[in-house]
Formats: C-alpha cells, structure tokens, sequence
C-alpha cells in the first residue's frame, strides 16, 4: 500500500527524522493559510502516488500568500501526467505547502527489501534528488548498501561507514548516523515495503532534511497497523480495482480487449501471455483465487465487464479439487445476473469437468467451450477481433 | 525415486482442525500420504479426520514420529508454526499458508536454516512425489510417476503443466511449488540441486514468474551443475511494471524482475525457454519423449 508524501513525512517525523515545516491544504484558502505561517515564501506540491511530479508541473516555488494560492488554485483539480502515472495522469486532490531551503547538498537514502540476500538493505547515494533506478542503471557502484541482519539490526558502525563513504564531514556524520538508524528503525516498526528519502537534503545551516519522502507498506502485514491503513486514499486507486479489493479479488486494469477471469496468479499471467501470443491484448490481470464463490465469480464479472474496452471474455479455470461442474453452474448464474453481452470462451479443469462442459453448453448462452488453454486463447482473440 | 518427500513419509499437519487443513489432510490421505498426525493448540487428545490431534509439534513427533509437517495456520500465526516445526527437528516443513508478513518471514528464514529444516513456501501449493505421496494442496489425479521433475513458483500454472505432461504420457519424478512470495525457503537453485542428485529424474521442467531475481541466479549454475535436458516458461511477459501481479512477490520493480531478462539468462544456461504456456508439454516430449 502507498501513501502520500506528507503522510510519509508525518511518519518519519514521529521516528525523529526532520522534514521541512509545512502542512497539507485541500483548497486554495488552506494553502494560503499554511503559506501566512510559513512567512509567505513556500513550496506547492501536489500529492499524488507517482514519482516525477516536479518535472509535469507539479512542484513549484511562492514568492508570497497569494501565489501560493493561485498555484494551489492551479494544482488542485488538475489532472498531473507524469512517467509514473501513464497517459491518463492522476487527478490532484491535495497540495503539500512547506518552508523553502537553503540547499548545499542533496543525497539519496532509503531501506528495502533485498529478495536475494533475504533482509533489508539500507541503500545510499551520494547523488540525490535524481531517480535511482536511473542511477542504477548508469552507474551501480554509485549506490552504497549495507545489509540489515535480522539479528543484529542495523550496527552504527555500517551507518558510519556510509557517511563516510558520502563524503558526508563533521557533525554532519553524527547527524547522518541517527537519521540513517532512525529511518531503519521507521522501516521496521511500520513493515514497511519501501521507504525513500529522495533528496535528503543538507542544508547551508549543516541540517539534514528530508525534502521529499517515500513510504509503502507491505500489504500483508496491515493488518497489525490499523493507523496505517487508514492513511489509504482508494482515489489513487482505479476504482475497479478498489472494487475488486473489496471482494477479495486481485485485479489490474490493462489497456486491451480481452477479458481475462483466472484462478492463480501464475496461470493468469500465462493467460495473458498467451492471449498476446495470439495476436490479441489482455483487458486486464484478474485472479479469482484457489477457491473462487460463486460470488466472488458474479462479483468478478461485474467488474470484468464494466470496462467498456472488453470485446470478449476469457475464462481459465484449473479448478483442480474443485468440483467444475459446480463452478459451472456458479458461472452461468452470474452470467445472467450481469446480463453479460459479449462472447464468453470458458476453459475449465478439475474434478467432473464432463458434467461442467454440459452445464455451459445447455445454457443457451453466448458461451464457448474451449479444450485446453491454447484453443481458448485462439478463440477468445477471434472473437474480440470481429466484434 | 522423488526428492525430499516419499511413501515412506509422515506427515503432520499443523492446523489440521481448519476448514482448509481438513479438507486437504482428507485429500492427501485419499492419494495415499501417511497423515500421522495433527497439530492444533487446545485440542490436544482429539481425533480429528481419524488422525491423532496434539497441542504441539513435539508432542506430535515423539508419539507419531511424524518427519514432514503441511501448514495451513493463518498469516499471522504462521511464522510461529513454522518455527514451532523447525525446533522440534521436524526435516521437511510446507508451509501453504498466502499473507505471512515479509518482517516475519525475515526473521524466520535464519533460524530455520540454523535448525537444518528444509522449508518449502510459504504460499505454495506444497509437494508431491506421484504415486508415493502428496503433501499439499494440488489435484492428485492429475500427476503420473514418471522421470520428469516439476519446480515452480506457481500453482495453477504448475497443474497446467503437470497435466500437459500426464496427457503425453509423461510422469513426473516429483513436482514442488516452491511459493510466490518475496521470501521463500527453498529457491529454484535449491530444487534443482535437489533434482540433479536424483538418478531417476531425467528431465526439468522450471515454471518462473517476473519479479526478482531467483530465475537468474539459478541460471548461473544450471549451466555448470544441470546435467539433464531443461525446459521452461516464465509467466508474466505482459505483465505491466510497478504492479503487483496477485502474488506478493510478482512486480517488476525499478525495470528489473522482468519476464525478458529471465527467459534470456536461462537460453543462455541452455535451458529450452518456452514463450507459450500451451508449449511445455511438447517440448519436454521433444527432449525426452
């Protein structure tokens, strides 16, 4: 789960890191209110869950109140397209007003998973404020790592050793030590997934501040963090895939034709696959789950076939254990609640899989019955092409 | 023969008396597993599903000698089930169980490599070594003994090949589900050294996925160590980045994990990578058949 920059600065705030002083405003009369206390001169950012907002005009500079108004005017309600967010953009809702700087120095700091290495890493670079990605890719050795051992933690000396190693001077190492450990300690305490501060910023003054801050947290453990999981804006969200949530589906919304309903996740990107193998191009990701409800069927229809771009649907079903033919009927009934008008191809597996194929052809419905994955898939994509 | 898991297996199963650990201990029984034993806190001295129930792991080894433990305890109990196996010495744990926080399994990871347990998953469908035993969640009439190992990070994928496989003829020496999350206990490389050693499995079948980087750091070694004929297939090559694809650990993050870099270091190990999941069967008869 992701949440907003000032949601992530109030967080690394409360674990003693500094972030410039500033708050959020959801209208142009919050922003100029935030801006009368911050002096006037400020910072407008919009906050939306994408990266490189500075670049598509989503980051700028108030001399005064009234232009910190007139850019929050400007920013919210806007739609912000930048390389993160796909054509489309996201909608801004909220800006984020904060006091300038005075900048000599920016530098990159974050803490992740390393899948290999089976713990976190803390992650450094001396080149902040630019996208590490990038950076990884132009020039790896320019990133500093130092595992966290589940056992021991994360050791000052390993913190030392970065700080030095970023050329970093004086009480400013000091400081650098206890925001680095500080941040560490935020990633563990929160689960977090990711958290970024991208620029750390070192300011003429020798503070370190967090300028810009990155927080997402491991979805499977929210559960230990209600505080947490009500910071989740479902307006960042495709509202298809909040709906899918909600129903205990897992669903992402792709920009093809055919609509995909599978059971795993595995089976449902070889799905995808092998509709684009065909020459055709998936709708969307949507597993069902190891042990689909009929429910959970009528509610994924309804969500497969909201999207208008859908030509025809593709089921995959490896039921496996699964009774088919009851999962037939489950499908046929959630076909006509949804008054589905597009061609259907259903490919099901498992336990009395005869008995299931009768079940969908007897119907009288605009069903397909496929035989294997590969017919399915050739047939799905014809079908989406005539129409 | 069948790696880690046999007839002669006994098999324990923690969370026995849920709705999931009933149903699929029955099923495991049907297909002919020894089901020696159940584990469910407070319900010690039960029968449950004509199995002996004990509160603890131990308890269940020093009475039913129980040597492999199936898991089905919710998310947050898990990790602690896990650990609950490890020390009491149990060899082989599956842990089925989808949603372990990734901080739990963290810290988990060390200690039951400390205990010399060989954890498979979590969030997988578990193991089965055809015609001898099935510890997990998969359809058993699908699978057929045979010389061909099976290792996967998926599960419905995993029967789509098993059953391409059967449906030539072709049996399966036998097939692990080694999980979709982040962190699991037994990675590719881990399966396939497994498989190497096993005189009787005369070809692999590899079912990967994007994210990470397991895929490829298999293929480094299976170029020097694999003797046998590989196939395999990564799932996802249309997956879109930055977006989790229902498992946990299936995202293509910062441009790396991708399906593309995946299928070009395995060609480069030699492996036949497959583009189509329709195609696996018919390769492997190619090699093999």
């Amino acid at each position: 789960m992701k949440i907003h920059e000032y949601q992530a600065k109030q967080i690394l705030r409360s674990f003693g890191i500094a972030v410039p002083r500033g708050d959020v405003a959801f209208s142009p009369k919050e922003a100029g209110a935030v801006a009368r206390r911050l002096g006037g001169r400020c910072i407008v950012k919009a906050q939306i869950h994408a990266g490189g907002r500075g670049k598509g005009g989503g980051v700028k500079i108030a001399a005064d109140v009234t232009e910190a108004e007139d850019l929050a005017r400007q920013m919210i309600g806007m739609t912000l397209i930048t390389h993160q967010t796909g054509p489309q953009g996201r909608k801004v809702r909220r800006v984020l007003i904060e006091e300038t700087l005075d900048i000599a120095r920016e530098i990159y700091v974050g803490v992740t998973l390393d899948r290999a290495r089976g713990m976190p890493v803390v992650m450094a670079c001396g080149q902040g404020g630019m996208e590490i990605e990038e950076v990884a890719r132009r020039d790896p050795k320019a990133i500093l790592i130092e595992p966290i051992d589940p056992l021991v933690g994360l050791r000052p000396y390993q913190v030392r050793r970065l700080a030095f190693a970023l050329g970093l001077e004086g009480d400013e190492v000091k400081s650098a030590t206890k925001l680095i450990l500080a941040l560490a300690k935020a990633y563990e305490e929160t689960d977090a997934s990711l958290v970024e501060i991208n620029p750390l910023v070192v300011t003429r003054q020798g503070d370190l501040v967090a300028l810009d801050a990155k927080m997402s947290f491991d979805d499977s453990a929210l559960f230990r963090h209600p505080n947490i999981r009500e910071l989740r804006d479902p307006d960042e969200e495709d509202p298809l895939e909040v709906e899918a949530s909600a129903n205990a589906l897992n669903y992402i919304k792709l920009d093809g034709n055919v609509g995909c309903m599978v059971n795993g996740a595995g089976l449902a990107m070889a799905t995808m696959d092998l509709i684009k193998l065909q020459g055709g191009s998936p709708a969307n990701f949507l597993d069902v789950g190891g042990g689909a409800t009929a429910e959970q069927v009528t509610a994924a229809f309804k969500i497969l076939t909201a999207d208008p771009n859908v030509k025809a649907v593709l089921i995959n079903i490896f039921g496996g254990i699964l009774r088919v033919d009851v999962l037939a009927r489950g499908v046929v009934d959630a076909v006509r609640q949804v008054d589905v008008k597009v061609p259907i191809v259903a490919r099901l597996e498992g336990t009395n899989v005869e008995e299931g194929k009768r079940v969908l052809s007897d119907a009288g419905l605009n069903f397909q019955v496929a035989d294997g994955m590969l017919d399915a898939a050739k047939r799905v994509v014809a079908l989406a092409r005539e129409s | 023969m069948s790696i880690l898991v046999d007839e002669k297996s006994r098999v324990m199963v923690q969370g026995l008396t849920g709705r999931e650990g009933s149903f699929h201990a029955r099923q495991c029984r049907e297909y002919g597993t020894r089901i020696v034993a159940g584990v469910t806190p407070g319900r010690g001295g039960q029968t449950h599903e004509e199995v002996p129930v004990f509160n603890t792991v131990r308890q269940a080894v020093d009475s039913e000698g129980a040597d492999v433990s199936l898991i089905f305890v919710p998310p947050a109990g898990a990790a602690d089930a896990i650990l609950e196996a490890s020390d009491a010495g149990i060899g082989v744990v599956v842990c089925v169980t989808e949603g372990i926080p990734v901080a739990d399994m963290i810290r988990v990871m060390p200690a039951v490599a400390r205990g010399g347990t060989r954890l498979i998953g979590p969030n997988c469908p578990g193991i089965i070594s055809p015609g001898k035993c099935k510890i997990g969640i998969m359809p058993g009439y699908i699978h057929k003994q045979g010389p061909v190992g099976v290792v996967s990070r998926s599960g419905t994928l995993t029967y789509e090949a098993v059953a391409q496989l059967t449906r030539r003829g072709i049996g399966q020496s036998t097939c692990i589900g080694i999980g979709g999350d982040p962190l699991i206990g037994t990675n590719f490389l881990d399966a396939l050294r497994l498989f190497r050693d096993d005189p009787d499995t005369r070809a692999v079948v590899m079912i990967g996925e994007i994210g990470g980087s397991a895929e490829e750091d298999a293929a480094r070694t299976i170029a020097r160590e694999m003797k046998v004929p590989m196939v395999a297939f990564i799932a996802g090559q249309t997956a879109p980045p930055g977006k989790r694809m229902g498992h946990a650990g299936a995202i293509i993050s910062g441009g790396k994990g991708t399906a593309g870099e995946k299928m070009a270091a395995l060609k480069e190990a030699g492996v036949h990578v497959v583009e189509s999941p329709a195609a696996i069967g018919d390769q492997v008869q190619k090699l093999i058949g």
